[in-house]
């Protein structure tokens, strides 16, 4: 539901020179798992693991950033990775759309999306959806572990 | 304009206040509930035991809770799913859902955010903020109306609702500060101003290459006993470097699954660990008593409010709105009124700036909450005192006589008591000079002689002034001009005549209900709510003296009804005889709870005569519970004034009147109301056996009567009509 358009320091800092950006979408279907509201970290590492950047955070509480532990471990919690870039947590059965403008390098350059999810009372679930950001996967659904049901990427 | 600035967001923070605190009194049973409900983990089980019990069943496992009530959760991921599980510690089995309890989760967003979002969650702060202000202020008035922080635990006085108000904010003002200050951190701490978030351990790899140990082989897990476990992460099989992760009350570590080093660790700091105390506080989570104590604390909230909300009402009609009025610690004159009505608290109003105009500093109050320790500084008291029917005490004084006889030692400054009544009756003054009486049997130490003043005499008032600026030194000499009372305005809608023929031309006078605004309605004010044998007040046209009459009729019934026989030559029932539907007079409403029946399933006898059945048809005509009553009524004669003489049948068809007995005394057989009480004797010894209850209504020679009579008709001392009435089962209204 949510749509937004931004060109992420991210990307730019991948392919400095390229500048070929492309909207991309990415629509999440939340499970129905009987909690509350779920927070959700999107972000990307490289082919190692390394992390190189954040894409979403849905959930405007810092002070639970720490159950998406992925996320948390990578960044360190730094919230100036998510400025501008957070809306809200993500209801249980719910649906969240997201609209980003990215560069066409991100894509089959062996980049991989994280969503680390994490609800009130629950297990954390780092990396409950892992995508490679491939040609191939575009328009597939993935199917998450535990509290995402799917995650689509769409250009 | 002010006042409905103050009224409704005022009724507002009272609905907020009351949503927290019922909703908070209803999570406080389910950390008790949930630590009842779950097995809890051997004292020598450890954290290594606990992860391999689980892990036998559950080889996907990936995160096991325990929570403070003793709960053990576990989350896996097998054959493609995920799963979870309440564990039982003792043998890895599943014994439950993990899902939260029935409403658990409901009652939780509405109590922290109102089922909202972030504003709902700074409206129940601000409601948290509320509480506490309220709880504060109230810890002051408690300390003030008992005299002092010594005296905290003293009894408390006054009538009920004041009493109940005192002792249950005694007994709940603790755990309502506790609970709205802890309330309050956790919001603060939800939006990240309180600087508590737990300190993570400083991420680390493990070695890839080696394969896991054995819970067991692992220092820190064989060492940690299973009580003390909070979480336990356990490494993702996609990512050959992830670690082990335990996290204790004593803080979070990584563990290398390979080699069971601990990789690296970090301890909570001083906020966090207040964070989860005070979390525990106010939730119960791991305090479980203490969570229903402060539970059952947060119920006498919705009392607390309601008796609160009913002083402020009997603050407000009675009057007490003196200006000027000084703290009773600092009072050097104390004056005191016993009274239900205005006009005493107006007299009072009037002495209290008299007083204060002649420099001195004078606190007025209720009789009710006397108290001599309060008034540390005081050098005169006075009491002005009304007196109701026979002698009585104001319902809102009773017992207040007997303390001031038992007062021991009595205070010392010197007391003068001002009697309000009417001297034509027998006892006039009666209730004033009882509590003189009760002083003196204390020994305290007479100001003056007793003053009266009848019928509101503006002369009388001024002359007792004089005498007691005479005994105070001061130049005293107050003109008390009456208020007159706020009155609404009520149009007849139909009226019934009778009489007549015999003398005694008497009207029913049925008004429509004056219109009310919501304001008026919620708080009950005016003729929002009323019963039968509540009072109304009349003020006739060329004067400011209101007439009381009985109500015959209460609000539910959806009008205003009272039975008015013409004087000759009285102003106001002159008055009020001559009206024709349409025309309108002004009238007030004076609550008489004291004339009324006791809410029972036993036998109500109802005796009248004349005007005086108004109030008992009342009764009848609201009785649709079927209590047998039984009414006696006196006229004159039946074919001219039996009253209400239409309705009897149907009421007795409908089961609201159980018996009627008629005393005619100028046609047949002559009789008046007590000659067929003689005639029945034996049916209202057997109802008085039975636990019947007596109400009288009508002329005083009348009630005198009906009482000799009954006194007589009474075999044995328990059915006297004096016993019944120090039960309350003999009660009048007698004018």
């Amino acid at each position: 539901m949510k749509s937004l358009s931004t060109t992420l320091a991210l990307s730019t800092a991948l392919v400095p020179a390229l500048a070929a950006a492309t909207p991309v979408t990415f629509t999440t279907q939340m499970n129905s798992y009987g909690g509350d509201g779920a927070y959700l970290a999107y972000y990307v590492t490289d082919a190692s693991g390394a992390y190189m950047g954040s894409l979403w955070m849905a959930g405007g509480k810092a002070k639970y950033y720490q159950h998406l532990s992925g996320w948390y471990a990578a960044t360190g919690g730094n919230t100036a990775q998510v400025d501008g870039i957070t809306g809200a947590s993500v209801g249980a059965g719910r649906n969240l759309s997201i609209t980003l403008d990215l560069q066409d390098a991100l894509f089959d350059n062996g980049y991989v999306l994280h969503v680390d999810s994490s609800v009130e009372d629950m297990a954390d679930q780092p990396n409950d959806v892992v995508i490679p950001l491939t040609s191939a996967t575009l328009g597939q659904p993935v199917s998450g572990k535990r509290y995402v049901q799917s995650v689509t990427i769409s250009k | 304009m002010l006042r409905l600035l103050h009224r409704w967001p005022g009724l507002l923070a009272m609905a907020l206040v009351l949503l927290l605190s019922v909703t908070g009194a209803i999570l406080s049973l389910y950390p008790m509930a949930e630590r009842l409900n779950v097995p809890q983990v051997e004292s020598t089980l450890t954290v290594a035991d606990l992860a391999k019990r689980v892990q036998n069943a559950h080889p996907g496992v990936e995160q096991i809770r325990r929570a403070p009530s003793g709960r053990v959760v576990a989350w896996w991921f097998e054959n493609g799913t995920p799963g979870a599980a309440v564990i039982d510690p003792a043998t890895g089995a599943e014994i439950g859902s993990p899902d939260p309890a029935f409403g658990l989760r409901f009652f939780t967003d509405l109590h922290r955010k109102l089922l909202m979002g972030d504003g709902g969650r700074i409206t129940a702060a601000m409601g948290a903020g509320l509480m506490l202000l309220l709880s504060a202020s109230g810890t002051v008035l408690v300390a003030r109306r008992m005299g002092g922080w010594n005296r905290w635990f003293a009894r408390a006085r006054g009538p009920l609702s004041t009493r109940l108000h005192t002792e249950l904010a005694r007994f709940a003002i603790g755990g309502l500060i506790l609970s709205s200050l802890t309330g309050l951190w956790m919001t603060a701490s939800v939006f990240s101003l309180i600087p508590d978030t737990s300190v993570e351990p400083a991420p680390a790899f493990a070695s890839a290459s080696q394969t896991p140990l054995a819970f067991d082989q692992i220092p820190l897990f064989a060492e940690t006993p299973a009580s003390a476990l909070k979480e336990l992460s356990f490494p993702s099989p996609d990512l050959p470097s992830d670690t082990l992760k335990l996290t204790t009350e004593g803080g979070a570590a990584l563990i290398d699954p390979g080699t069971g080093q601990m990789l690296s660790f970090a301890t909570p700091g001083v906020m966090e660990r207040v964070s989860e105390i005070i979390l525990m506080l106010h939730t119960g989570q791991g305090a479980e008593t203490l969570g229903l104590i402060l539970g059952l604390m947060s119920l006498s909230v919705p009392v607390l409010g309601w008796t609160g909300f009913q002083q402020w009402r009997a603050a407000r009609r009675y009057g007490a709105r003196i200006k000027a009025n000084v703290k009773p610690t600092l009072a050097q004159i104390v004056v005191l009124v016993a009274s239900e009505g205005g006009s005493t608290w107006g007299f009072a109003r009037t002495l209290h700036n008299g007083l204060t105009k002649a420099g001195q500093k004078v606190h007025t109050g209720a009789l009710s909450t006397f108290d001599p320790n309060r008034f540390p500084h005081a050098e005169r008291f006075v009491i002005l005192a009304a007196t109701y029917g026979e002698g009585e005490a104001p319902t809102a004084a009773r017992g207040v006589a007997e303390r001031i006889a038992k007062l021991r030692p009595a205070p010392t400054a010197p007391l003068a008591i001002l009697g309000f009544g009417d001297r034509s009756f027998p006892q006039f003054c009666g209730y004033a000079e009882s509590l003189a009486q009760a002083a003196r049997a204390a020994g305290w130490t007479e100001l003056m002689p007793m003053g009266t003043v009848d019928r509101q005499s503006a002369q009388d008032f001024t002359r007792w002034s004089r005498d007691l600026g005479a005994a105070l030194g001061l130049p005293l000499d107050l003109t008390h001009l009456p208020e007159r009372p706020r009155t609404e305005t009520l149009t007849l809608i139909s009226r019934r005549d009778y009489g007549a023929e015999v003398q005694a031309p008497t009207a029913i006078l049925r008004f429509a209900l004056p219109r009310k605004s919501l304001w008026a309605r919620v708080s009950g004010q005016g003729f929002a709510r009323f019963d039968a044998g509540d009072l109304i007040g009349i003020l006739p046209r060329g004067s400011d003296v209101p007439r009381f009459y009985s109500l015959a009729s209460s609000s539910r019934d959806g009008f205003v009804e009272i039975c008015v026989r013409r004087h000759p030559g009285g102003l106001c029932s002159g008055q009020l005889t001559e009206l024709q539907p349409g025309d309108t007079v002004a009238g007030f409403l004076r609550p008489n709870p004291g004339f009324r029946p006791q809410t029972s399933r036993k036998p109500v006898i109802l005796i009248g005569a004349g005007t005086g059945v108004g109030p008992l048809a009342g009764f009848i005509r609201a009785n649709r519970r079927r209590r047998p009553l039984h009414l006696y009524f006196g006229i004159r004669s039946p074919e001219s004034d039996l009253l209400y003489g239409e309705d009897f049948a149907a009421w007795q068809k409908a089961g609201h009147l159980a018996g009627l007995t008629t005393a005619s005394s100028r046609s047949g057989a002559r009789h008046y109301v007590q000659d067929a009480l003689r005639a029945d004797a034996e049916k209202l010894r057997a109802m008085l056996a039975a636990g019947a209850q007596i109400m009288v209504c009508g002329g005083r020679d009348m009630a005198a009567a009906v009482r000799a009579t009954l006194d007589d008709i009474a075999e044995t001392a328990a059915q006297s009509p004096a016993t019944l009435k120090a039960e309350g089962r003999y009660l009048e209204d007698v004018y």
